[in-house]
């Protein structure tokens, strides 16, 4: 008797993997492994030029240094302004798109499958596609310049807001609507008096994110002709000024950290 | 009395062959408060959401004041609802609006969504309003945010919305299973007299079985999805509540 409890404890040692996990865990672990070198194969490096790559590196900066601060106020400013714009813009348009196509997404607003699945579509196409690529079609329908900027910016970033607000929406306790329906409010007055109060904290922190990212993406834009900081910095490469490229990349870190500042502050106000 | 309420046949199955109501006869006169007591899973609160239709019915009657609401919908059944308060036991209200705003939500049946939204509520309303919150002893608290107040706080604006209704009945959903003894009967009490005041009929699911002795002009028990017991509360007996709940090992 006294035995069979002595020895319980032995036969039921504990293991974090069963002998079929440890199996799973290696086998994965092999398959990573494999995949790294197949990889890196196939992207057919240049040893010559990686080794050559610290060098260039410091001659490139060499180049840089000291950057041309004359040319910020000359040029710089007007396109830092114009990046601020098609972000600022591209960010209010997408809200335009995504508030509804959010409560069309949300199956607990719209209760209808194939509604949600129009709605969804809508989304994961303006997500599917990066700001880039949006802005390099919009270049070719508008003609170069801030306009496809502010265009492209916003059709990316619908899907983002759409996503995450839709989530926001679904995630609404349902006890509060369940109140307002018993009431006889009507599906618009559930909507402004219900989901919205409960979702507006999310809907401003996501704004903000999305300006935030926005004004990153905006000052890549003008790499395909979309206006803003991208423009003067592909004209600063391709004739090679270096130290105007260093001017203007000091400046993107500069908004980014500034505009990570802001939203910061905002967010904490607003949740 | 004239009778406000009047369930016939009502039988509900979420599930297919699997019926929660059995086929519920229940009339409920102009006055007076109603209990339904029963133990957890038995239909009460699907009967309950029956009523305004937040659950739709299998089968049966619902008949309001002559209106058939069991088949009602859209405009009809909003318009409905109007005329029926209700309270629930994890309150419902709008966390993040002002106690005056949730208690104007009792008026948005009535209120054009873009004048809700812009927060021009007419005038009587706001009035009804500001006495509804001496009614409940929250004056000083229109201003605050609902998410701000104590469960019996919140409880009591719940009620005051269910009122800004005017409704014609007042249906309450275990109002007092999230609450403190004391506040428990301090809600009960508001319930009963508010119903007295307007002259409506209050129903309420209950579990407890001392509050409904207490505060019920009428007890109802139900079990297993049928009505085992209706009748004034001095006539409910030790055999009924076992008939109720099962068992007896509890009534020691």
């Amino acid at each position: 008797m006294s035995e069979s409890v002595a020895l319980a404890p032995m036969s039921k040692a504990w293991q974090r993997h069963t002998l079929r996990q440890k199996m799973a865990r290696t086998a994965l672990w092999l398959v990573i492994a494999i995949a790294v070198m197949l990889s890196l194969r196939s992207i057919n490096v240049i040893w010559e030029f990686l080794w050559d790559a610290p060098e260039q590196m410091m001659d490139m900066g060499r180049r840089m240094w000291p950057p041309d601060m004359a040319y910020y106020p000359k040029t710089v400013h007007a396109a830092l302004m114009e990046t601020f714009h098609i972000a600022t813009l591209g960010t209010l348009f997408s809200m335009v798109f995504a508030l509804p196509l959010s409560i069309l997404a949300a199956h607990n607003i719209t209760p209808h499958k194939g509604l949600n699945l129009f709605a969804k579509t809508m989304l994961v196409s303006s997500r599917s596609v990066n700001s880039l690529v949006w802005a390099l079609l919009f270049v070719a329908v508008f003609g170069p310049g801030p306009l496809a900027g502010a265009v492209a910016i916003a059709f990316r970033s619908i899907g983002f807001v759409g996503k995450l607000l839709g989530e926001a929406l679904e995630e609404v306790h349902f006890g509060a609507i369940e109140a307002l329906k018993a009431a006889g409010a009507t599906q618009t007055s559930q909507i402004l008096y219900g989901y919205w109060p409960a979702v507006k904290p999310a809907f401003w922190s996501i704004m903000l994110l999305r300006w935030d990212i926005n004004i990153r993406e905006s000052s890549v834009l003008g790499l395909v002709g979309a206006g803003g900081l991208g423009m003067v910095m592909n004209a600063a490469i391709d004739t090679f000024q270096w130290n105007r490229v260093a001017v203007i990349l000091l400046t993107i870190f500069a908004v980014v950290v500034i505009g990570e500042v802001v939203v910061t502050f905002f967010r904490r106000r607003l949740i | 009395m004239a009778v406000v309420l009047s369930i016939k046949g009502l039988t509900k199955s979420y599930k297919p062959g699997v019926p929660v109501l059995k086929g519920i006869d229940l009339d409920f006169e102009e006055r007076g408060l109603t209990a339904i007591i029963g133990s957890s899973g038995t239909g009460k609160s699907t009967l309950i959401r029956i009523i305004n239709r937040l659950v739709d019915p299998s089968d049966g009657s619902i008949l309001f004041k002559g209106l058939e609401l069991s088949s009602i919908e859209g405009r009809h059944l909003r318009e409905a609802r109007r005329r029926i308060g209700m309270v629930f036991q994890e309150y419902n209200l709008v966390e993040r609006l002002s106690v005056m705003e949730n208690l104007l939500t009792g008026r948005l049946g009535y209120v054009s969504p873009m004048n809700a939204w812009r927060r021009k509520f007419p005038p009587e309303d706001v009035a009804h309003a500001l006495e509804l919150l001496d009614v409940i002893g929250l004056a000083d608290f229109a201003h605050q945010r609902a998410d701000s107040l104590s469960g019996g706080q919140r409880q009591r604006v719940g009620i005051a919305r269910a009122l800004m209704q005017r409704p014609e009945i007042l249906l309450a959903d275990e109002p007092t299973s999230s609450l403190d003894p004391k506040t428990s009967v301090e809600i009960m009490d508001l319930l009963k007299s508010q119903g007295v005041n307007n002259g409506i009929p209050v129903v309420v699911n209950i579990h407890d079985v001392e509050l409904a002795r207490r505060f019920a002009d009428r007890i109802v028990g139900m079990t297993g999805g049928r009505v085992v017991f209706d009748g004034p509360p001095d006539q409910l007996s030790d055999d009924h509540l076992k008939l109720i709940y099962g068992g007896e090992g509890w009534l020691q």
